[in-house]
């Protein structure tokens, strides 16, 4: 017992204490950078296995010498708290520590030190790390697909206009406000719909028509997953109202449609879209594989936008819908005004994760021949000029597929503050 | 004897199997305050939501104000927004500031502009002592404040008739004469009231009526004073001794 007091600082000399566990620490520290960064092993004198438990329980001394339970400072007290409440959580964060710093060398040596950047084929990469020419060359490949090069500015004014279509809730005058919702949910995928369609697809207006099929890369993915997002949720919120309906007709067909599409997975949808639908048409009717997927994923979403939106509505209390219908409110007037923004507001989270799978989901429409930036990917690898690649290709993917999504998110958590009123 | 602006005949409804109202009949002429009591579980409330048909009846015949409460009634809204409701849970709408809770129902339910809808809910906020916390959110006032604020907010509408549906329960003790104030100068402007309350001195200070009610039944009827003077069953006697 002795000795473990011994090594127990108390609020006297914590002081001293601190100074000499973080010295502890730091040093553990030092000798993994050192190992794993300069290849030297400091601790060689120790014998074997010894010698790379070293750092472990230097470091475990060390943290277990700065252990108190209320030191009065802020920075100490918050590590104590968070990392080192006790000796299996000391050693686990050293752990934690050390892996991350044993696991940067390499992946830095890949990414960044032996990779190759520069060149335009596959002989510029001779360097054991990543070829980032790779990327480089199919980079308009993978933002445009097979969109021609020299029409790819339409794509970029297209969208440059739907997001700044976008911005116009925030500029409108004070007095059309009430229109707003009218203008996000009818207006503006209209708009988006024809902007889109005749620059991209072009077609008239001295533009040459390009058909989807050469469409691509990144931007199909925004094109795909913007329009399944504007038309999932008004659609959803039809469903999820619809199932709470007191009418048993528009109830049960409510019901039948989201057990439907949540029974089915995504991927049959998809082929059925693109393979099975087409028998069904008369002969003369065609309609666009694109537009056919898009309604395909939009119909599918938003059954899952219905059943989280429903969870909103059930979470109210009873007496939102009393207040309301005792105020003289009818059906649409007390969703509108009273229960939908309530409901909407606390649906955020989940509405957000159900648009977050949304968009990791478009990499499936390369089942039916749309290659978006995934599906790029896949062809790119195959090419014969390029072959063995995908890792650097995967990776570039995952970070874009991670930016874009990790902007919903955040994007999402400032919705949830901006919409929270006390309760 | 003018008409009765509510008038309720033979009315039985039940929950399921379990029958919550038994043949009620009440009348209730413009201008009464009439203060219902009896034990909980008593029927009381699910008879006021009856009356602004919260709750659907299934036998007999609800007449609010020469309208008939039934399935076919066409305009419901109409008809609720002559008869105002305060609840035990306030039900203020938290996602709007206390302004535009009284407001909201005035603006798109009886097609009042802004500007006049808003100086009336002033007005009604005044009268209960809370228009200096017009643009706060419910979640932040204290109980009584907010039921003040659901009392303004149904006054907004200018009904007819107002429900209280247990007022004061929720509240604490010191919050309660607050509200019992705020009802009672809302009495004596001459409101129909009928109240739902345990508040025995409210009861004596302004009601004409009082009606109290077990088991689904109205088992006593009488004037306030002849009420707590000699009430006639033994029931009312035995729940008067043990609430007063």
């Amino acid at each position: 017992m002795q000795t473990i007091n011994f090594l127990k600082p108390n609020r006297d000399n914590i002081k001293n204490y601190s100074i000499i566990g973080s010295f502890l620490v730091l040093i553990s520290l030092i000798d993994v950078i050192s190992n794993a960064f300069l290849k030297t092993n400091l601790t060689s004198f120790l014998h074997g296995s010894l010698s790379s438990l070293f750092p472990l329980i230097l470091g475990l001394i060390g943290l277990n010498m700065m252990r108190i339970d209320y030191s009065g400072n802020k920075t100490l007290d918050k590590l104590n708290k968070n990392i080192n409440t006790n000796n299996f959580n000391a050693v686990l964060t050293l752990l934690i520590l050390f892996s991350i710093i044993k696991a940067l060398p390499p992946s830095l040596s890949w990414m960044i030190l032996d990779a190759n950047i520069s060149g335009d084929s596959k002989d510029a990469c001779t360097g054991t790390g990543a070829c980032w020419t790779y990327i480089k060359v199919w980079f308009r490949r993978f933002m445009y697909g097979m969109y021609p090069n020299e029409f790819h500015w339409r794509i970029n004014t297209a969208f440059i206009l739907v997001i700044a279509l976008g911005f116009v809730g925030y500029f409108m005058k004070e007095n059309l406000k009430k229109y707003l919702a009218l203008y996000y949910v009818i207006i503006y995928p209209v708009i988006a719909y024809l902007v889109i369609y005749y620059l991209i697809s072009g077609g008239s207006f001295g533009l040459q028509w390009v058909e989807t099929g050469a469409w691509g890369g990144l931007s199909l993915t925004f094109i795909v997953s913007f329009f399944c997002l504007i038309f999932c949720f008004p659609l959803g919120m039809i469903f999820a109202l619809g199932r709470r309906s007191n009418l048993p007709a528009i109830k049960y067909i409510s019901i039948c449609y989201i057990e439907f599409w949540r029974g089915v997975p995504l991927i049959t949808v998809l082929f059925m879209s693109s393979v099975m639908f087409p028998m069904f048409l008369p002969e003369d009717f065609f309609m666009d594989k694109l537009v056919r997927v898009i309604i395909a994923i939009t119909l599918f979403e938003a059954a899952y936008c219905a059943e989280v939106i429903r969870g909103g509505l059930q979470s109210l209390p009873r007496g939102q819908y009393d207040a309301a219908k005792s105020l003289g409110m009818g059906y649409w007037k007390m969703h509108i005004f009273v229960i939908l923004p309530q409901a909407l507001k606390l649906v955020i989270p989940g509405i957000a994760n159900t648009f977050l799978a949304l968009v990791k989901d478009t990499p499936l429409i390369f089942v039916v021949g749309l290659a978006e930036l995934a599906g790029m990917l896949a062809l790119a690898k195959t090419n014969p000029k390029w072959l063995g690649f995908a890792m650097e290709g995967y990776i570039f993917a995952s970070i874009i597929f991670w930016i874009i999504c990790y902007a919903m998110s955040k994007y999402s958590y400032n919705l949830e503050a901006k919409y929270k009123t006390e309760r | 004897m003018s008409d009765p602006i509510i008038k309720i005949q033979n009315m039985n409804k039940w929950f399921g199997d379990f029958q919550v109202l038994k043949n009620i009949n009440l009348e209730v002429e413009a201008n009464k305050k009439i203060v219902v009591c009896g034990p909980s579980g008593s029927g009381k409330s699910t008879l006021i939501r009856c009356i602004n048909r919260l709750e659907e009846h299934q036998e007999g015949d609800i007449i609010v104000d020469g309208n008939e409460l039934s399935e076919k009634t066409k305009d419901i809204e109409k008809i609720r927004a002559e008869v105002g409701m305060v609840f035990q849970q306030f039900n203020l709408f938290p996602h709007l500031s206390i302004l535009d809770n009284c407001t909201l129902a005035p603006i798109w339910v009886k097609k009042m502009p802004k500007k006049e809808a808003q100086e009336l809910a002033l007005d009604q906020l005044k009268k209960v002592q809370i228009d200096d916390q017009a643009n706060k959110f419910p979640g932040q006032l204290s109980g009584g404040q907010q039921q003040r604020c659901a009392i303004a907010r149904a006054l907004c509408m200018q009904p007819k008739i107002m429900l209280f549906d247990e007022p004061t329960s929720a509240l604490d003790p010191e919050m309660i004469k607050e509200v019992l104030d705020a009802m009672v100068s809302l009495a004596k402007g001459g409101m129909t009231m009928i109240v739902v309350t345990h508040e025995m001195g409210f009861a004596k200070e302004v009601a004409d009526e009082v009606i109290f009610m077990d088991e689904g039944m109205i088992i006593e009827k009488a004037d306030t004073k002849e009420f707590f003077a000699n009430p006639k069953s033994d029931r009312t006697k035995l729940f008067l001794s043990q609430i007063l």
